[in-house]
């Protein structure tokens, strides 16, 4: 049944760590990446963001719908 | 008996009017879509849609232009009163409940849904523009593609799948619920706090999905108050000696293209599971409105839900056992009647998808794939930035604004999203219908004879080809009237007469 099964699943994307290795310079560059992207990202929403949070949510009003 | 799934979407939108004192949702929804008609398609039907070289009439002050800085500033073609128009795609697009709501034409597969939804989502923003070009400045009418307003009101992404009349209802009750309560793990779109009665934002500082706040009941009719994970609903739009249409409210609406790709995806599959009698157990829930809530606040998705069997099972869990019965499914079945092609990218987005959320702890390779990870990617990274608190109301209005539809406000259209569907294809399908449903015929006659047709309706046409009396078409097979059927027909008839004349001829050789 399969609450009793456990999965055995790798998940492909993750870079492999070796076993008492420190870090390796891959995986600390991709986490680097990683922030650099979602900076990137913060960047660009902090442009965009609405001035006035309060009042904007606020005001976001809608009718009940099915 | 299994049948070949037709599938749609019906999404009812957040609707803005920003710039006025006192805004009326239903007036904005109205010029919204009679903006969008008058711009871009005179060949919508409907007695109160614009045609070319219609009339208008001002309606009665007190009802209408109320809100606007001056009436003689709107462009006096563009009407306020309620519409109700069908589209040459195929899609219906009016004013329901105070908010506009499009529902997306009948599709043969999972794919054409999502092309059909992207094209839905440029039409509103279409809309926006058109209604902009002809209010007074520094007013907006904003859309959001969104289920929730925070303050306790809701609004539904409904889905609609054809399935045998032959099968018994509770069975079909029974699977999709325990699919409904557990696929939220892929379909949630997110939300900061949480719309049940006594909690507050920061109770629930973010939770998987829009809608499962609102849901009450198990099994019924409702669907504006007490809503029912297994929507009752009776009113299959086609023969209904064959066909039942399950009608379902509990999903969220979703940016993502692999999220609703995923979302109707599976439910075809499981759905057809269900029909062939193939699934010889059934995941009961002791207390599924419960579990529907403990799954969307559970962000860690290992919460164990309990079963009427004493048992306990987790949401990853259930939707593991439903791809595996799955798999074994169609290598006895076949994918023809699931939709084809599309299907085997089904299964590996599904794997991927279920893979991904066996690591809760680091969900940041379906960023961009499902809409409440995507949310939550953002809001994480923003709280982090400004070091504020997760009760913050920033995160609220970021909830919101993942939501905006206009291009250059939408925080959804910063992420990086996987995509499935070409800006061609979508293109494509703003103006035309699908070409494997009976969309097809009703799009094709909007298109080529949009002053002859009174009513267009899900399952009938109604022409008037200037004869006395007017000539209902009954449309009740969802997949007769596809292009292979009925393109040498509707090319050869000029006129309504002609086409009315050949369909009675075609009639008498069956």
């Amino acid at each position: 049944m399969a609450e009793q099964e456990k999965r055995n699943r790798s998940f492909s994307s993750e870079p492999e760590l070796e076993e008492d290795a420190e870090v390796s310079p891959d995986a600390l560059k991709n986490s680097e990446r990683i922030k650099g992207d979602l900076d990137g990202l913060l960047d660009e929403i902090d442009e965009v963001l609405e001035a006035n949070a309060e009042d904007f949510v606020k005001s976001y009003i809608q009718k009940g719908g099915e | 008996m299994t049948i070949k799934k037709t599938f749609g979407i019906e999404t009812e939108y957040g609707v803005i009017h920003r710039g006025v004192s006192d805004p009326n949702p239903i007036l904005a929804s109205s010029l919204l879509i009679n903006a969008y008609l008058y711009a871009h398609s005179p060949a919508a039907s409907g007695p109160s849609a614009p045609r070319p070289g219609w009339d208008f009439v001002h309606e009665t002050p007190d009802k209408d232009i109320r809100g606007f800085v001056s009436p003689e500033s709107i462009a006096p073609e563009i009407e306020a009163h309620l519409v109700n128009a069908v589209l040459t795609n195929g899609s219906r697009y009016y004013v329901d409940h105070a908010h506009p709501e499009l529902s997306a034409p009948e599709c043969s597969n999972p794919l054409s849904v999502v092309q059909y939804d992207v094209a839905s989502d440029q039409i509103l923003i279409s809309s926006m523009k058109a209604a902009k070009e002809v209010m007074p400045p520094g007013q907006e009418i904003v859309v959001y593609k969104n289920n929730s307003d925070g303050k306790g009101n809701s609004y539904g992404c409904h889905e609609n799948y054809l399935v045998d009349r032959e099968t018994s209802f509770d069975l079909v009750a029974d699977h999709a619920t325990a699919h409904f309560i557990t696929r939220q793990i892929f379909t949630g779109a997110g939300k900061v706090g949480c719309e049940i009665p006594g909690y507050s934002r920061s109770d629930v500082p973010f939770q998987i999905t829009q809608r499962s706040d609102f849901f009450e009941e198990k099994i019924g009719l409702e669907t504006t108050l007490k809503r029912p994970i297994i929507n009752t609903r009776d009113e299959p739009h086609a023969d209904p000696t064959k066909y039942r249409r399950l009608h379902v409210i509990v999903g969220d609406a979703n940016l993502c293209q692999v999220a609703t790709f995923l979302k109707v995806g599976t439910t075809g599959i499981i759905l057809s599971m269900v029909e062939s009698g193939v699934l010889d157990r059934k995941i009961r829930f002791e207390d599924p409105v419960r579990s529907l809530q403990q799954v969307s606040f559970d962000l860690g998705l290992k919460e164990p839900l309990e079963l009427t069997n004493g048992t306990t099972i987790t949401a990853t869990e259930v939707q593991w056992w439903f791809y595996e019965q799955a798999e074994k499914y169609v290598e006895n079945f076949g994918t023809e009647h699931l939709g084809g092609d599309s299907v085997p990218l089904v299964f590996e987005w599904w794997r991927k998808v279920l893979e991904g959320l066996e690591s809760p702890d680091n969900l940041e390779p379906l960023v961009g794939v499902l809409d409440w990870v995507s949310k939550k990617h953002i809001l994480d990274g923003f709280q982090e930035r400004k070091k504020i608190s997760s009760s913050d109301v920033q995160l609220a209005a970021i909830d919101l604004q993942y939501h905006d539809l206009r291009p250059e406000k939408s925080l959804f259209k910063k992420i990086k999203q996987e995509i499935l569907i070409s800006e061609e294809e979508s293109n494509f399908a703003v103006k035309n219908p699908p070409e494997d449903t009976r969309a097809y015929f009703r799009g094709k006659c909007l298109e080529k004879w949009p002053e002859n047709i009174v009513s267009a309706n899900w399952d009938s046409l109604v022409f008037d080809s200037g004869e006395e009396n007017l000539q209902r078409v009954p449309m009740l097979e969802p997949l007769r009237g596809t292009r292979e059927q009925t393109e040498n027909l509707l090319n050869s008839s000029n006129t309504v007469s002609d086409l009315l004349e050949r369909l009675e001829d075609n009639k008498r050789d069956d």
